[in-house]
Order: C-alpha cells, then sequence, then structure tokens
C-alpha cells in the first residue's frame, strides 16, 4: 500500500516524456487544433469552410439550391467525376501529375459503347474491357515512368493528345453513340436508389464499424500500455457520424435518396482512405512522395509503388468515363475532352491534396468535386452562363493551390514538414 | 520520467565483428582505397578520421554494400561474405545511418522507424505493436523524443539524428555505420548524439563513426583510424592520441601552422599564457 501512495502512477509509455503536451481536457484539444493551424497543418478545414460558405452564399440567393431535389442531382452529377478525382488524389500524393484523364476516360467509355451498342456484346463485358483498357494505358505510363524515365508531366500530355485522336477513331464516323436508356449502366447510374430502409440502415452500419473500430483500438492500447483514444472523443465523434449521416439521409429521401452511383462513389472513398492509411502499400505511397531516395534507401521497390498508382489512376479515370457515359446515356466525340481533366485534378488540389507530394487524403477527391459541384449546380440555378462557371472554377482552383503553397511554407517554419 | 534501468556496459571486447583486409577501389584514374585495413571489436567505437578526399566516404559505402571493392577481404563475424547492395549489408547485420539521415518528413517517427520493415497483421499495419515497440527502442537509448506521434519535420535536429540510429537498430545489427552523426549539430544536440553512440556500444555493438570533429571523436572512440589518400595513415588508441598526433597524422605532415605552433608552445610554454 505504502509503494502506491508514495509513488505516482506509471504513465502510458508514450506520455512518460514531462515535455509533451497533454491532451486530455476539450480544452486543450482546441488548443492544439490552433497551434496545429497556425503551424499550416490545415487539412481539410479550408475546403470544409469554403464548402459551407459556398453553400450559404447560393442558398441565400436562391433558396431551391438547397433543396432535396437540388442536394440529390449534386451527389448524382458529383460522383463519376470524383471517382477520377480519386485517381488524381494517388497521383498527386507521389509528387507526379496526370494530364490525360479526361480523355482516357472518353476513350474507354467510347470503347464501351461500341463493344454495347455497335456490336451487340454483353454490357458487363463491354465495362470490364473499358476498365482493362484504363488499367492497360496505366501500365504503359508505369513503364514509361519507370523504365524510361519519362517525367509524368509529359507522358501524360502526350496520352492526353493521343487518346482524344484514340475517342474519334474508336467512335469512327458516327460521332456520337446513344446508349439506350432502359440498359443496365443507364439505370444504374440514373434511376436506381437506395429506399429510406436501406439508408437508414447503411447509416447505422457505418456508425456500428466506426465504433467498433475505435473500441477495439482503445482495447489494444490498453493492453499495449499505451495512451488509448479519449472513449468521450469517440462518443462524441460518433454521434455526429450517426445524426450527420441520419439526417442527411432523411432529408435526401423527400425526394429520391441516396443513388447507387454516389453510394458506389462513397464506398470507393473509404476503401482507398483506409488502403492508404492502414496497410503497408498506403505507408510506402506517402512515403515516396515524402521522400523518395528514403524510401528506396529503406528497401521499399519504389518502382512498384509509382507503377500501381499509375494503373490504379487511369482505372479510376476508365472507371469514371463508364459512369460519365451511363449517367449522361452518350457517348460524343466531346466525351472527356472539354473539362473533365480540369475538373478532377482541381477536385483533388480543392479538397486538400498537396501539389508538393506527401500529403493529403482519398476524402479530399469527395469534399473537392462537392465543391465543383455546388459552384456549376449554383450557377446554373441563377441562370449564368459557362463562361462565368469556368472562371469562378479558375479562381477557385487559384485559391486553393494558394492556400497549399501558404500552408507549406507555414509548416517548415514551425516544422511540420 | 519513469526509471531506466541503468546499463551496465555489457562489453564482451575481443571479439572481431567486422574485419577488412587489402580493400582497394578504383574509380577511373583515381585510386580511391589502396591496401586499406579495418578491424572492429564488439562493444568498441571506431572513429574513421581523414581529410576530405582521404577515403573516408568511400570505405563507408563499401562496407554499406553501395560500392563493392576490386580487391580485398570483408570477413563478417569471422567469415569472409561478399557485401551485395545496401540490402545485403543489412541483412549481414551491418547497419548505416547515412549523412543525410533519409527520414520521410510527411510521416511520423514510427512510420519512419519501421519503413520497409513494418509489423503487419494480413494486409493491415499492427500500430500498436510498432508503436510499443518504437518505444521501447528510443528508451533503450534514453533517446529525448516527445511523441512518437508527431512528423518526423517537427523534431530537432539532434532528435532527427536519434531518429535515424534508432531505426539502424530495428533489425538488431552487429555494427553501426554512423556518417558525420554530429555534422550539422550544436553543442547540445552533439552531447546527445555522443551519448547515443556510448550506449550503442554499451549494448555491445560495434560502432564505425567517420568525423571531421576531433573533440567529437576524442569523447567518444575507443580507436582512431586515420586515412589519407586512400591509405591506413595511422591508428591511434583514443586515450594515448593527442590532437597534434592526429592532425600529423591526418595531414600527412608535422610541418604546418598548426603543429609549428603546438612545438612552440611547448618549447615556451610561458609565451602561450
Amino acid at each position: 500500500m505504502t509503494d502506491q501512495l508514495t509513488d505516482p502512477p506509471t504513465p502510458a509509455v508514450d506520455a512518460a516524456d514531462e515535455r509533451l503536451v497533454r491532451v486530455v481536457s476539450p480544452a486543450d484539444y482546441l488548443r492544439q487544433l490552433g497551434g496545429r493551424l497556425r503551424g499550416g497543418d490545415l487539412g481539410m478545414l479550408p475546403v470544409i469552410f469554403g464548402l459551407v460558405a459556398i453553400c450559404a452564399f447560393f442558398y441565400s440567393r436562391e433558396p431551391t439550391f438547397l433543396s432535396s431535389r437540388s442536394l440529390v442531382t449534386m451527389t448524382l452529377y458529383a460522383a463519376p467525376l470524383g471517382v477520377i478525382a480519386l485517381g488524381i488524389v494517388l497521383v498527386l500524393l507521389l509528387g507526379e501529375i496526370d494530364l490525360s484523364v479526361g480523355t482516357v476516360s472518353g476513350f474507354t467509355s467510347a470503347t464501351t459503347a461500341v463493344m454495347f451498342v455497335s456490336h451487340g456484346q454483353s454490357l458487363a463485358l463491354s465495362i470490364l474491357v473499358a476498365i482493362a483498357l484504363g488499367a492497360l494505358i496505366g501500365g504503359g505510363y508505369a513503364v514509361l515512368f519507370v523504365w524510361v524515365g519519362v517525367p509524368s508531366f509529359v507522358f501524360t500530355l502526350a496520352g492526353l493528345l493521343a487518346f482524344e485522336g484514340a475517342l474519334y477513331w474508336v467512335l469512327g464516323d458516327q460521332g456520337t453513340i446513344n446508349l439506350p436508356r432502359d440498359s443496365g449502366l443507364p439505370e444504374f447510374t440514373r434511376q436506381k436508389f437506395l429506399s429510406d430502409a436501406q439508408g437508414y440502415a447503411l447509416v447505422a452500419v457505418v456508425v456500428a464499424v466506426y465504433v467498433g473500430s475505435r473500441l477495439w483500438a482503445i482495447r489494444q492500447k490498453r493492453a499495449a500500455g499505451l495512451t488509448p483514444p479519449n472513449l468521450l472523443g469517440v462518443v462524441i465523434k460518433a454521434a455526429a457520424l450517426a445524426i450527420g449521416l441520419g439526417w442527411l439521409t432523411y432529408y435526401l429521401g423527400i425526394d429520391r435518396g441516396w443513388g447507387y452511383l454516389p453510394v458506389l462513389f462513397a464506398g470507393l472513398v473509404v476503401l482507398m482512405d483506409l488502403l492508404l492509411r492502414r496497410t503497408r502499400w498506403g505507408r510506402y505511397v506517402y512515403a515516396v512522395g515524402g521522400n523518395e531516395e528514403a524510401a528506396r534507401r529503406a528497401g521499399i521497390r519504389v518502382g512498384m509503388v509509382y507503377g500501381s498508382v499509375f494503373v490504379l489512376c487511369s482505372t479510376f479515370a476508365a472507371l469514371g468515363g463508364v459512369l460519365v457515359a451511363g449517367q449522361l446515356t452518350t457517348v460524343s466525340q466531346s466525351s472527356g475532352t472539354t473539362d473533365t481533366n480540369l475538373t478532377a485534378i482541381a477536385a483533388a488540389v480543392i479538397g486538400g491534396t498537396s501539389l508538393f507530394g506527401g500529403r493529403g487524403s482519398a476524402y479530399s477527391a469527395l469534399l473537392g468535386i462537392l465543391v465543383l459541384q455546388a459552384i456549376r449546380t449554383g450557377l446554373n440555378l441563377m441562370n449564368v452562363d459557362s463562361d462565368v462557371r469556368l472562371i469562378v472554377t479558375g479562381a477557385v482552383l487559384l485559391l486553393a493551390v494558394a492556400i497549399d503553397s501558404v500552408a507549406r511554407r507555414a509548416r517548415s517554419s514551425s516544422g511540420r514538414g | 520520467m519513469s526509471v531506466i534501468e541503468n546499463e551496465a556496459p555489457v562489453r564482451d571486447t575481443g571479439e572481431v565483428v567486422l574485419s577488412l583486409t587489402g580493400i582497394n577501389k578504383r574509380f577511373g584514374a583515381v585510386q580511391a582505397l589502396t591496401d586499406v585495413e579495418l578491424t572492429v571489436l564488439a562493444g568498441e567505437v571506431v572513429a574513421l578520421v581523414g581529410d576530405n578526399g582521404a577515403g573516408k566516404s568511400t570505405l563507408v559505402k563499401t562496407i554499406a554494400g553501395v560500392y563493392q571493392p576490386d580487391a580485398g577481404v570483408i570477413e563478417f563475424a569471422g567469415a569472409p561474405v561478399t557485401v551485395a547492395g545496401p540490402a545485403g549489408a543489412q541483412q549481414l547485420g551491418i547497419a548505416t545511418v547515412f549523412q543525410d539521415l533519409a527520414l520521410c518528413d510527411n510521416l511520423d517517427v514510427v512510420a519512419n522507424l519501421f519503413l520497409g520493415k513494418e509489423h503487419h497483421l494480413g494486409p493491415v499495419l499492427n500500430e500498436v505493436t510498432m508503436e510499443r515497440e518504437a518505444w521501447r527502442l528510443l528508451r533503450s537509448l534514453s533517446a529525448k523524443i516527445p511523441s512518437v506521434r508527431i512528423p518526423v519535420a517537427g523534431l530537432s535536429g539532434g532528435q532527427r539524428q536519434t531518429v535515424a540510429i534508432a531505426r539502424s537498430l530495428v533489425g538488431s545489427p552487429k555494427v553501426v555505420l554512423l556518417d558525420e552523426p554530429t555534422a550539422a549539430l550544436g553543442v547540445a544536440q552533439t552531447a546527445e548524439v555522443l551519448n547515443l553512440v556510448e550506449r550503442l556500444r554499451n549494448q555491445g555493438l560495434a560502432v564505425i563513426m567517420v568525423s571531421h570533429n576531433m573533440a567529437d571523436v576524442q569523447a567518444v572512440s575507443d580507436r582512431i583510424v586515420v586515412l589519407r589518400l586512400g591509405r591506413n595513415a595511422a591508428e591511434f588508441r583514443t586515450e594515448e592520441a593527442t590532437t597534434d598526433q592526429l592532425v600529423a597524422a591526418i595531414t600527412g605532415a608535422s610541418d604546418n601552422v598548426v603543429a609549428q605552433r603546438a612545438a612552440r608552445r611547448a618549447a615556451h610554454p610561458e609565451a602561450s599564457q
């Protein structure tokens, strides 16, 4: 007994250093957050603030902007481009770029349409071929980058031109191919929605998985003698998640509810996030993006990391292109050529993925594409022409990159790399 | 701070861990190393000193597997080996901390320590085991790292050096090569790193330290091997060597300004007062 009275309780292994700033109370947490922001560790806060500001602006001009119908339409239109942006996030994490995702998406979707409509192949086979083509293109990029050593800017610029040509070549003299509206692809992308019960069940599953994984983490950490995550924080976050998603499900449910397409996109985002944060492959992606030479000396096969990311990026581009085609029910010579590229790249950057490599998250594709879609929908509702939309999108992109650059400078001066 | 067990020096000196004989390395017209010999015992710190171009870096890179020697024998734990590449050196148990440290600034300390050697459960990283192991490793070095979950970019130069040295210990090596570990550090941080080197020796590791700084070398090493123009110029037991002798061996002449001034002082002690 006396021992216990005289000895202070042994702190957890990771809290033993007296110089470490303890985070115990909510006030500590807020203070730590403030310090992080000043140090340029902005994460996704700018884009969340931006999204709220944009929504508030358009809502004040045009209240139907936040109507259930408008939001459902936004989720539907944001998803396919979001899938393409997800691939861009991966490439940007390595500090590289892919300028050809737009024309790759156009070329592969044209392949699907030609096989399905003109040659009467099954839809599944047509889509699989398109996705396989995407993977193959990414494989070609990987070879060019890893073995030949061509900069990614150059070979994807070449791809931008070449696959636009390939799109014309595949379409031949038809110009435009319309997908039958009652076929599976347009149905999936335009008409399939979760019922209310399915929506709430999905929310419940998401929250349950979140809580379960956090509780497991607490148990593991406690068993290992480390500071476990704060139980109260977990409860608050879980409640926020449940209420937020539940309310969104209710609100979208007034109109059509969650489309299959946005659910697929959200599922891909969560999957990529888990792969990036929880697997060795994801760790290597961040390591190569942060310091390629260090990663190489640590025995990481850097070429494999680059290769896998280029393949994934083009594959996501192909998948996104097929989904766009389903949504528009048509493939034409302008598929993927106009502003698909820059929208996808802008979405990734606006969402908070650094152009300098090594920083960012899969969720930036989701948030970035929501910002761009909100701008597009809002300006459409206000009957503004596309010239203004392009100018506004350009300005938002510039703002996002400027924030990234300023934050990077703040990081290097406050020692957050 | 909780109690850290007092490391009793487990010096089993006498056992040769690494020995190099007759190493030759030539780059084009330049004979970078000529018949160089080097032996390191377990629990011993050998300092490798020499002027610029003396062949220190070439020798270190040869041991680390970056270069292959043109001639000569490398014996590891008594058996002749060929060090094929940096990965081969690591497998043998030769860990190298290069001067640029090779850390990923955007990753936290745990991720850096286990980069390329992650613990995992199936496909998923086992962060908890890695974090516990990271603390154990840092504790064994009495390292002062406030948190292992902050990006390495937020650490001081000495702490970064500590992380790099701790990382070299992840694969339980027998030999640790330190290339200029104190080159870019301040006074306090240099002391911290020298303490670390002392602890590596006390853990029974063979340490080879390359340095330009005579004070550091004399503070922490057991033996000093001097290279000059790619050859073994001299070898001293640290306690017997004076700075003058070292400088003379490094420059290859006792007839220079430093040596002359030292000689004058020795002749007229009152003049230097």
